[in-house]
């Protein structure tokens, strides 16, 4: 197995590389088209804007590299977020491997933006990805905008609206939340996506 | 359903974990990851680290801590302390915290905010609010209260203040209310409960508890995201099991 995190400006990468570590597999950091084909699985994280993040990945000439993997890919919060068609944040055209538009939470009375904190993940298509989740079990999640819920939701979660919590098309998954803050429930998904 | 979070603070300085009564008089309480690691266990949401010895000497976080605490702990944390440019931010950031909170420095130059916001999301930029009421019944700021003898009064209203970094990009806050802090008398809701009605981000409330229906109130009063507190954790007072237990049956939303 050789596991490599793309390196799309995220603050995050190195919480989810320990998190990896925790898990006994070293990911290895890289913007290298090759390395990246190469690899049995992609992880691409993400923390910050829509904009920022492609423009990074279009300068590493690595749109159309992703846009191609066959390997089980996993985004990670905004990398989740990158994975989709269009992103209503600066209307930012993303990846456009899972068939959604990235939304802003809309503002209502006691709705707070950002959704930040631990929220319950519903499992709503049964998938290896999400095996082993119990009623119940929750993930941190710390963001402004979602994915919609649609034929691509593995899991759902609510904040105002139900939004997706998890996803996947084919080989493209993501997590909205961060497994790698999640505790043990992230440490399961995590494991989960490793075995695939 | 989004959960309460209980947010265990550690005061750092000088690479251990210290607290003081009204921010005086600080006694070293433990050592920072062995700490991070045992309320991870006992089920805290989420950490909030302070340097308090960092702001006022303009020295800057350590970083050494902040990635050995990354590499262990599987829940958010939060660094706060001497982070005074964007430059400081993303060190803190790329050695793994979470989140980024900033106080004095924002006082300073409050277009900090926005620059830490642009370069990283609002959302990991949290600003921490000293306020204690005045004579005149207002309440106001504080600056550099991490040393006493620097400590500032400012003429800046804290409601206007948490108004203001919301619209600079803060993605939280949170409201230290020096007035309750250190003396376990319970949180500060009525000051709370000002600031939620015009914080649209989340609003994490600090200083005062001392038993768990302390908590209780302040969640059901105030209606705070989260519930920040230190010493009567680390003295073991209030164990962070046992107080979600009583959360829950009070009908209060928690992480079990």
């Amino acid at each position: 197995m050789s596991v490599v995190l793309v390196d799309a400006g995220g603050t995050n990468i190195g919480s989810v590389r320990y998190a990896l570590q925790r898990l006994g597999t070293d990911a290895e950091l890289t913007s290298d088209a090759a390395r990246i084909r190469a690899a049995s699985h992609v992880i691409l994280p993400g923390v910050g804007a829509a904009a920022p993040g492609m423009r990074m990945l279009r300068e590493a000439g690595l749109v159309e590299v992703l846009r191609g993997l066959k390997q089980p890919v996993l985004g990670v919060c905004l990398g989740m977020q990158l994975l989709c068609e269009r992103s209503e944040e600066s209307d930012t055209e993303c990846l456009g491997v899972i068939p959604a538009t990235v939304t802003r939470f809309a503002g209502a009375p006691g709705l707070r933006v950002p959704h930040m904190g631990w929220n319950t993940l519903q499992v709503t298509v049964p998938h290896c990805l999400t095996a082993g989740l119990r009623e119940g079990d929750t993930a941190y999640f710390v963001h402004s905008f979602a994915v919609p819920t649609g034929d691509y939701t593995l899991a759902a979660s609510e904040h105002g609206t139900p939004f997706s919590a998890v996803v996947a098309s084919g080989n493209f998954m993501g997590m909205q939340f961060h497994p790698e803050r999640s505790a043990g429930v992230g440490a399961q998904l995590l494991r989960n996506f490793l075995a695939l | 359903m989004l959960s309460r979070r209980i947010v265990p603070c550690l005061d750092v300085r000088d690479g251990q974990v210290v607290k003081g009564v009204r921010f005086r008089d600080h006694v070293v309480v433990g050592e920072i990851v062995e700490l991070a690691l045992r309320y991870r266990d006992e089920g805290a949401d989420e950490l909030v680290f302070y340097d308090i010895t960092a702001s006022p000497e303009g020295r800057r976080v350590d970083r050494d801590w902040v990635e050995r605490v990354a590499r262990e702990i599987d829940i958010p944390f939060c660094v706060a302390g001497g982070i005074r440019s964007v430059n400081d931010a993303r060190d803190v950031l790329h050695a793994g915290a979470d989140k980024i909170s900033i106080n004095s420095p924002a006082l300073e130059r409050p277009a900090l905010v926005s620059e830490i916001a642009d370069a990283f999301g609002v959302q990991c930029v949290v600003v921490g609010v000293d306020s204690l009421r005045d004579e005149d019944g207002e309440w106001r700021v504080r600056q550099y209260t991490g040393d006493p003898s620097r400590t500032r009064a400012l003429r800046k209203g804290t409601l206007e203040w948490i108004e203001e970094v919301q619209a600079l990009g803060a993605g939280e806050i949170v409201l230290n209310c020096m007035g309750t802090d250190g003396v376990r008398r319970g949180y500060d809701i009525e000051q709370l409960k000002a600031a939620r009605a015009i914080s649209h981000v989340p609003l994490v409330a600090s200083g005062g508890a001392g038993t768990p229906m302390h908590f209780a109130d302040v969640f059901k009063q105030a209606d705070v995201d989260a519930a920040l507190a230190a010493s009567v954790f680390h003295t073991g007072d209030i164990g962070i099991p046992a107080l979600k237990r009583e959360l829950r049956t009070q009908g209060i939303e928690v992480r079990l």
